[in-house]
């Protein structure tokens, strides 16, 4: 059996840890044996992104190290993925012995449904869902990975779901970590702007690839008083 | 002098460069020419001049172009350029239309009260819907601006593709005028809430008649 | 964040006219922008943008060698190039030849790079007369204020108060439909541009191989600028300088697409010297002010100096969900927006604004549009960090890199990491309220901020690891 790893992200392991075994569950039932290296924290980017950089490099060779022998490593997350596959050489630039594992492992990273449309080649992993949802795309994803219609595809075969795609699908929902709490009410404005988008369409369910997002989402969505919930890809294709 | 060493030095200092150090190869520029018919760039052009708000004419002859500037302007009074192509046309004979200018004072009276000014183009671009004007003894810069109507006389085979053409034909455009102008539709604007408004400077209305 | 203008900002929010007019207007240039660069109507879009951002970031590494070069050739046409080190310089050099010649009415067309220099309020000084001639910046002059965005001055402004401020400044009777203002603006202005003894324009590009500067307007105003009075002046960056008048094959394309969504500008002006011998009108002399104003610091720096390639089309503001939220006026200068957020900091220094760069959700909808391919969220990031080193001694900042350097020592030892994640649900339970049951924890900075705009979800009973373990082990028994 075809062997991956997970890096299912500090904020999957403490706050959504469901969606991380419903990942797990997918690639189960594709055929992959997965591994749950469990020495694995963080990837570096919260660091990273609020300008420690030598914070975030601590963490980040703690990755690496961590893993550096798996084969393909699967991540629930386009944020945490492109932190890793385009931040670290950043971060690694004047340090020749971390850049290079860093290039060693940029080519096993993989965003979930970039695995499992590129690596595994399936778009149908055999969900049911009877819900009316919308997909959020996520910036990191969308931007730094290119995910656009990979997320659709995977969607348009799982049975009784109807897509009804939002106005402003590619819009930040304005989470931007830190920036969350750096400037609250401009985040705020922003989530809110989302979320009359995603009223619009209609749907019962905002679907996307991060948590961090959906965090961000579902937080405004109740803030709001709105029953719409929230739910990631992995957590959608593993319910049957 | 100084200013000038200091700028440049304060530059080098910044790009690590020394004093008359080459540059390295500059990339070679884009560009490209598709094919297409004179038929074709004459519809091209007139398409896109219309989606701007332009008005067209293909003239079969220059007789025609007369009739419908004649028509156009009426009793009112208009500024012809010094383009020979004006005067072929009979344009220039008109009773209302004024010509020939060649001091800038006068000119400028004429043009600051006229309803029409009139030119020919060096050349239109049938990709964007745009004329383009050289400044010369017989194109002044003037009479496309400040009257607030716009005709323009172009012969056929001035219709280029687009500014690719452009370049490609004139590379070096300073070596011919002082002012290569595109003019690419009438005078607009959308700085009060973003509402369209024709003819704010520049002329409000723009005519273009291909012969 | 502290530094950050909060309560203007809260102010902005709150008003539900500017928060319309500012989406909608953005909106608008947004969709205008897409339908003209969809790979439909232009198939090598993406080409043109690297080729673009190639000869940008070619000319920026040899700029001493493309300056000279149009220096050189401008004088060959009977201009004259000035050499600013500074908007004194470029004060003091207008401010003399206006004396010189006579000269107290100056027309202006549209440039940011006298609106950094501050260049009306300095000439006011010296007695001149400087008046902007594109509706929309004239509008802000009369309001005595700053652009509100690069390309669309009066974003902010309804009809309505261009009809007070109208009323107000030019003593005309109120009128608040738009088409007859513009027509009241354009019979004030006539008379200025036919009246003025100097026009000042900007300069969009300025090309090497020609001597030429390039200027591209939708109303006439800055043919009027360079036609009318009987010397122009041109004002540019260092930066604005491209090799050949044929690469503006690829700069108009992108220019107008992403600015306004126009395959091009109305008015395209390509201006080399004073009117030639023979030609009837134009200006008889032509100076090209090139301003350094810190430039050159910029270009010093090798990682950041790709925010020198911009052509301030504006499209990053149109696309970047910060300034639909707060608008162009409450960023510390000029430039707004994306492009303002990491040009400010290397102009002003990173500590002037230290907030800045972190007022962004780093998205990259900025760095998608942008036709020269300016990495905007690189150099945010970049940027951060510069903040976080230079305000190293700042107390807020310590009790953060405290914060951060106990957080990165717990993620390099999972167990440690382990334990707290467990300690943290032993202590605060879960379910929906754990915070608010920790006992000042709902006060602290950050939580306080969360929870003033959005709820958090549930916390877990279980991490993911302690779930992964409870299923392996119900697997082996
Ligand atoms: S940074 Fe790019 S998108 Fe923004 S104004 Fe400059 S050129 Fe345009």
């Amino acid at each position: 059996m075809p062997r991956v790893s997970v890096f299912v992200t500090c904020i999957v392991d403490q706050m959504f840890p469901k969606v991380g075994m419903a990942m797990v569950e997918v690639l189960e039932r594709i055929g992959y044996d997965v591994d749950f290296p469990e020495e694995q924290t963080c990837c570096g980017q919260p660091a990273f992104n609020t300008g420690y950089r030598e914070e975030a490099r601590k963490v980040a060779r703690h990755f690496l190290k961590v893993f550096r022998d798996a084969e393909y490593i699967v991540v629930p997350s386009g944020s945490c993925t492109s932190m890793i596959a385009h931040q670290y050489r950043e971060l690694f630039a004047k340090e020749p012995e971390w850049l290079e594992a860093t290039n060693a492992i940029e080519p096993r990273i993989w965003e979930f449904s970039k695995f499992l449309l590129e690596v595994a080649k399936v778009e149908d992993v055999g969900a049911r869902l009877e819900r009316v949802v919308t997909f959020h795309d996520s910036c990191h994803g969308l931007r730094g990975l290119g995910i656009k219609e990979g997320p659709r595809r995977l969607l348009s075969r799982v049975r009784g779901l109807t897509l009804r795609e939002m106005d402003a699908a590619e819009e930040c929902c304005g989470f931007g970590g830190t920036f969350s709490v750096k400037f609250p009410e401009i985040s705020g404005g922003m989530a809110r702007t989302k979320i009359d988008s995603i009223l619009r369409t209609g749907a019962e369910l905002v679907v996307g690839i991060d948590v961090s997002c959906l965090l961000q989402i579902r937080g405004a969505l109740s803030r709001a008083g709105s029953t719409i919930g929230t739910m990631h890809l992995a957590e959608v294709l593993a319910h049957r | 002098m100084q200013k000038k060493d200091d700028l440049l030095s304060r530059i080098r200092a910044a790009l690590g460069r020394s004093v008359g150090q080459p540059p390295a190869p500059l990339p070679p520029p884009r560009l490209r020419i598709p094919e297409m018919s004179v038929e074709a760039r004459i519809e091209r052009f007139f398409k896109n001049l219309e989606n701007l708000a332009g008005k067209t004419l293909l003239a079969s002859s220059l007789e025609e172009a007369r009739c419908y500037v004649a028509q156009l302007i009426g009793e009112q009074p208009a500024v012809a350029s010094n383009a020979p192509l004006l005067r072929e046309c009979g344009i220039t004979d008109l009773p209302t239309v004024r010509s020939g200018f060649a001091c800038e004072s006068d000119l400028r009276a004429a043009c600051a009260s006229a309803a029409f000014g009139i030119t020919s183009a060096d050349y239109a671009l049938a990709d964007t819907g745009t004329l383009v004007l050289f400044s010369s003894p017989e194109e002044a810069r003037m009479v496309s601006l400040l009257p607030p109507v716009h005709v323009a006389v172009v012969p056929r085979g001035r219709i280029l593709t687009g500014l690719d053409e452009l370049l490609t034909e004139v590379p070096l455009p300073a070596d011919r005028s002082s002012s290569m102008l595109f003019i690419t539709g009438p005078s607009r604007t959308a700085d009060i809430e973003q509402i369209l408004v024709r003819g704010v400077h520049g002329p409000g209305e723009i005519h273009v008649i291909v012969v | 964040m502290t530094g950050a203008p909060e309560n203007q900002i809260r102010n902005t929010l709150e008003n539900q006219h500017l928060q319309t007019a500012i989406y909608t207007a953005t909106g608008r240039l947004m969709s205008h922008r897409r339908a003209v660069v969809s790979p439909e109507v232009l198939p090598d879009f993406q080409e043109l943008r690297t080729q673009a951002n190639l000869i940008k970031k070619h000319t920026i590494e040899n700029l001493d060698y493309y300056l000279e070069q149009f220096a050189s050739n401008v004088a060959a046409r009977g201009g004259k190039v000035i050499w600013a080190r500074d908007g004194a310089a470029v004060v003091d050099f207008l401010a003399k030849l206006a004396k010189e010649k006579n000269v107290r009415l100056i027309v202006k067309a549209k440039s940011m790079t006298s609106e950094e220099i501050e260049l009306n309020d300095r000439l006011g000084r010296h007695g001149l007369e400087p008046v902007e001639t594109d509706l929309g910046e004239y509008i802000v002059q009369l309001a005595h204020e700053r652009p509100y965005h690069i390309v669309a001055p009066a974003l902010h402004k309804t009809r309505y108060e261009v009809a007070d401020l109208f009323t107000e400044r030019l003593g005309v009777e109120r009128e608040t439909e738009i088409e007859r203002q513009t027509k009241i603006a354009r019979s004030v202005l006539r008379e200025k541009f036919l009246s003025a003894g100097i026009g000042i324009s900007g300069a969009n590009f300025l090309v090497a191989d020609s001597g030429a500067i390039v200027l591209v307007t939708n109303e006439g105003n800055a043919r009027m600028a360079t036609t009318l009075p009987r010397i122009h002046v041109a004002i540019a960056g260092i930066e604005k300088v491209i090799p050949r008048a044929q690469d503006l094959a690829v700069f108009l394309k992108l220019l107008g697409r992403s600015a306004t969504g126009q395959p091009l500008t109305v008015y395209t002006s390509f201006l080399s010297g004073p009117r030639r011998e023979n030609e009837i009108d134009g200006p008889d002399e032509f100076y090209v002010v090139l301003l350094d104003n810190g430039r050159t610091r910029l270009l010093a720096d090798r990682y950041k100096r790709e925010s020198l390639y911009c052509i301030r089309c504006g499209a990053c503001l149109n696309h970047c969900p910060v300034y639909r939220k707060v608008g162009g006026h409450n960023y510390p200068w000029v430039y707004s927006g994306p492009i303002g957020k990491i040009i400010t900091p290397q102009y002003l220094g990173v500590t002037h604004d230290p907030w800045l760069p972190f007022a962004s959700s780093l998205c990259g909808a900025c760095e998608e549009v942008c036709p020269v391919k300016i990495r905007i969220p690189r150099l945010l990031l970049k940027l951060r960090s510069e903040v976080v080193k230079a305000k190293m001694r700042d107390p807020q900042s310590r009790l953060e890199r405290l914060g951060f350097r106990v957080w990165a020592w717990v993620m390099c030892r999972p167990k440690l990491y382990e334990m707290l994640g467990a300690m943290g649900s032993a202590v605060f339970g879960n379910g929906e309220a754990w915070l608010r049951r920790a006992p000042g924890l709902m006060n602290y900075g950050p939580v306080k901020a969360w929870f003033s705009q959005r709820d958090l979800a549930p916390m877990p009973a279980r991490s993911f690891r302690q779930m992964w373990r409870a299923r392996r082990k119900a697997a082996q028994d």
